[in-house]
């Protein structure tokens, strides 16, 4: 294209060049600009190309179709209204990470619905709305139903607030739902019959995730939907649906490419494990695999035949699988990518993933009884050593085990470098290697020295300053840090908050941190998105401190009942352009 | 009394002891810090410090990090129940000392009824307390004493706090169970 310069009077964005030192003009024609830039989809490039100039900035705002906003809180729906014009894709993620883990309290915050109010009046061509760890009310989701008439899609992460009302409003009203997707978002009032509300000719639906529903689904009505949904590629039913209910299902939509099964324990005659069989057997694009509560070596074999393309694999919920039937299985799924599943398989288990898995790269092992205080089953640092021989291009694994020792961790990441997520949870608080008695310092040691890559770190066992002098030194691209019931004293996290320069989200529960530790990164905040840090050593006077000399920082303290008063138990640091909450309940004190 | 007879954890000749200074949040050299988190739960200890810091056993919240909804699939509720355990006392009438069982290990009523007759050698009435035998009675949340049996199984567990077996002549005016 050959830019023609334009003259600063017909552009709209004119405002550069009246004020400060003169640019040269630009090059490109605004349309230029705004061609070029409706193919920048990354929000993080938008964010960089937003800041070279004011013209770009200009074309860049309106040319955003999608907006991504990684904390409701830092920003104004007003403010965001002014700025974009033309959004037809959003996420929000609310609340912060140790919510899940019922550590907040409820009525936090991180309600949607002024971010609806103000979507229907400013975007009303909205297609997309992703949410995670948001509160979202059936007065909401009618909103949402009733205000977008070319919405299409909605997924719902960690969310709460909503009944099977608002769902079935989303149901009734959207005609060209492409996407529902309600995940891990479990509420015990969502029950299954919205699923029914679906009008007789919808039929534009490619993605259905139910899998967390606790209750029961009208199945002819479902078997409806799916029949006449003929572009259905995702399906993932929840657990009251039983095996042969999932084969007329699977009879409907053999294209499947993502399938979530029901409950994998039935009664089945002779004549319906065929059937069964066979419809699996039809599903040649499988990729994605989840579900299979339950489930058993009597029943698995009916996998077999869909398993060739299989790259995920996720057997979290099947927490009945032992070794010798989950080592069998592996055996028919040779181009596995990502696998996760219950810690009932075993080191034994772990080992035929080492065996079975050459390409495996994500590695996730969930504790099937977190509450045992004994930990007596479950993998050790055996089962992550197998996996680390046979799988090299291993770069994302999460592992509760039940003791660890450093000599394991060093051998792991020698086998494995390229670990760009490594989250290891040693379930005991505060336990040592349990062969030498020491503290898992040079483990973590080893994973920052030897891993050049490392984004996101989850830290246990006993550990001392030590792990966080290596981290902070070592740890060039750590964007998020996780840790709880270690280090010895304020100096632990100043390593952090003076290394780590691409440091974004650090979350800390019961460290001895104390006031020190909190204003040694008064600087740092502000370039990241948040700090949570629980039951330190942080008091009030502290947080008052980091206020008072950052205007652009909301310290939230949540007061709880029966706490000393001058002690700050759970404080909420983040980046702000927005001032102070304006829907703090009064137990949150912005301060 | 005497400081020097006080039991405390800290060093022959130091003033407090190191919970002490960790609740007034003075802190002692880094290598030596040895704080108790604000929750109670003890902090990690220096490497030169051999004693590891043990481990709690009370529920911590929100630990293992482990999202609310993995708790609920059906096998991890059941063994977390089972894990959990629910012991009453079990007295008998006229017996010198008393019992204790974990109510989570019976799956009925029968079971239960089965369990004491061996564990007490007698025989309990099932139906119909006719007087002449053993029947079995229990305190309820409210301290109430009421007839076995009367009540949904899931009902009883949740509300019994204590077994009686009763001797027959006693029970009479408790009625019929089933």
């Amino acid at each position: 294209m050959d830019p023609e310069p334009k003259k600063p009077e017909d552009s709209p964005s004119n405002s550069g060049n009246s004020h400060g030192p003169v640019h040269p003009q630009s090059p490109f024609p605004d349309e230029a600009l705004e061609k070029v830039l409706s193919f920048v989809d990354s929000h993080k490039d938008r964010s960089s190309i937003s800041l070279v100039r004011k013209d770009w900035y200009n074309a860049e705002r309106w040319t955003r179709s999608k907006l991504f906003i990684g904390n409701c809180y830092a920003v104004s729906p007003e403010i965001v209204a002014k700025r974009f014009r033309r959004i037809k894709s959003v996420t929000l993620k609310g609340k912060p990470r140790f919510s899940d883990f019922n550590m907040l309290p409820l009525d936090w915050g991180a309600d949607v619905y002024p971010w609806l109010v103000m979507f229907a009046k400013v975007y009303p061509f909205l297609e997309e709305l992703r949410l995670k760890r948001m509160t979202i009310t059936d007065e909401g989701l009618e909103l949402l139903a009733k205000s977008f008439p070319c919405f299409k899609a909605l997924s719902l992460s960690s969310c709460d607030g909503f009944t099977e009302n608002g769902l079935k409003a989303i149901a009734s009203h959207c005609r060209n739902l492409t996407e529902v997707n309600i995940q891990d978002s479990i509420t015990e009032d969502v029950g299954g019959g919205w699923l029914s509300c679906f009008p007789e000719n919808f039929s534009s639906l490619e993605i259905l995730n139910f899998s967390s529903l606790n209750g029961d689904v009208n199945f002819d009505d479902l078997e409806r939907l799916v029949s006449r949904c003929k572009l259905l590629r995702v399906l993932k039913v929840n657990e009251s649906i039983t095996l042969d209910e999932l084969q007329r299902l699977l009879v409907h939509a053999p294209r499947l490419t993502e399938l979530g099964t029901g409950s994998f324990l039935q009664e089945l005659t002779p004549r319906q494990y065929e059937e069964i069989e066979t419809a699996f057997c039809n599903c040649r694009n499988l990729q994605v695999l989840s579900g299979l509560w339950e489930a058993t070596s009597v029943y698995l074999p009916l996998l077999y035949g869909a398993c060739a393309s299989l790259t995920f694999l996720n057997l979290s919920v099947a927490t009945t699988l032992q070794s010798g039937e989950f080592a069998k299985f592996l055996a028919h799924c040779p181009n596995l990518r990502c696998l996760w599943v219950s810690d009932t398989v075993e080191d034994k288990g772990l080992e035929a993933v080492g065996l079975s898995c050459p390409l495996l790269e994500e590695l996730r092992v969930y504790p099937a009884d977190p509450y045992d205080r004994d930990h007596l089953d479950g993998v050790t640092e055996l089962g992550f050593l197998a996996v680390s021989r046979g799988c090299p291009k291993l770069h994302y694994v999460l592992y509760f085990c039940r003791r660890m020792t450093n000599a394991a961790v060093v051998t792991i990441v020698q086998n494995c470098p390229n670990f760009t997520h490594f989250r290891l949870c040693i379930m005991t608080p505060s336990q040592p290697d349990y062969l030498t008695n020491e503290p898992m310092d040079e483990a973590f040691g080893a994973v920052v020295k030897t891993c050049p890559k490392i984004k996101r770190l989850s830290v246990s066992g006993l550990l001392t300053d030590r792990t966080f002098e290596y981290i902070g030194k070592y740890a060039k691209d750590l964007e998020t840090l996780s840790v709880a019931f270690a280090g010895s004293s304020d100096w632990g996290m100043q390593c952090i908050m003076e290394g780590c320069p691409k440091l974004r989200k650090l979350e800390i529960r019961d460290c001895p941190f104390g006031d020190a530790a909190l204003l040694s990164g008064r600087e740092k905040y502000e370039m990241m998105r948040s700090l949570w840090m629980s039951a330190c050593s942080v008091t009030m006077k502290g947080c008052r401190l980091l206020a008072r000399e950052s205007p652009r920082l909301n310290v939230e303290v949540i007061r709880e009942e029966g706490g000393n008063e001058a002690q700050a138990l759970k404080v909420y640091v983040y980046r702000s352009v927005a001032g102070p909450r304006q829907d703090a309940p009064p137990f949150v004190l912005t301060l | 009394m005497p400081a020097d007879l006080n039991l405390r954890l800290g060093l022959p000749g130091s003033d407090q002891t190191d919970v002490d200074a960790a609740k007034s949040n003075k802190r002692a050299s880094p290598e030596k810090a040895e704080d108790t988190a604000s929750n109670g739960v003890p902090a990690a200890k220096s490497a030169d410090d051999h004693e590891t810091a043990p481990a709690p056993k009370a529920q911590i919240v929100g630990w293992p990090p482990v999202k609310s909804y993995r708790k609920s699939t059906a096998a991890a509720v059941k063994k977390a129940e089972a894990e959990s355990g629910m012991y009453v006392k079990v007295s008998m009438d006229g017996a010198p000392y008393l019992r204790k069982i974990d109510i989570k290990l019976y799956n009925g009523y029968s079971h239960l009824l089965t369990a004491l007759e061996d564990m007490f050698k007698l025989s309990i009435e099932r139906e119909g307390y006719k007087g002449s035998e053993y029947a079995p009675a229990y305190e309820d949340k409210d301290g109430d004493l009421m007839l076995v049996g009367d009540v949904p199984w899931e009902m009883f567990m949740s509300s019994c706090k204590r077994l009686r077996i009763m001797r027959g002549a006693d029970a009479r005016g408790l009625g019929c169970a089933q």
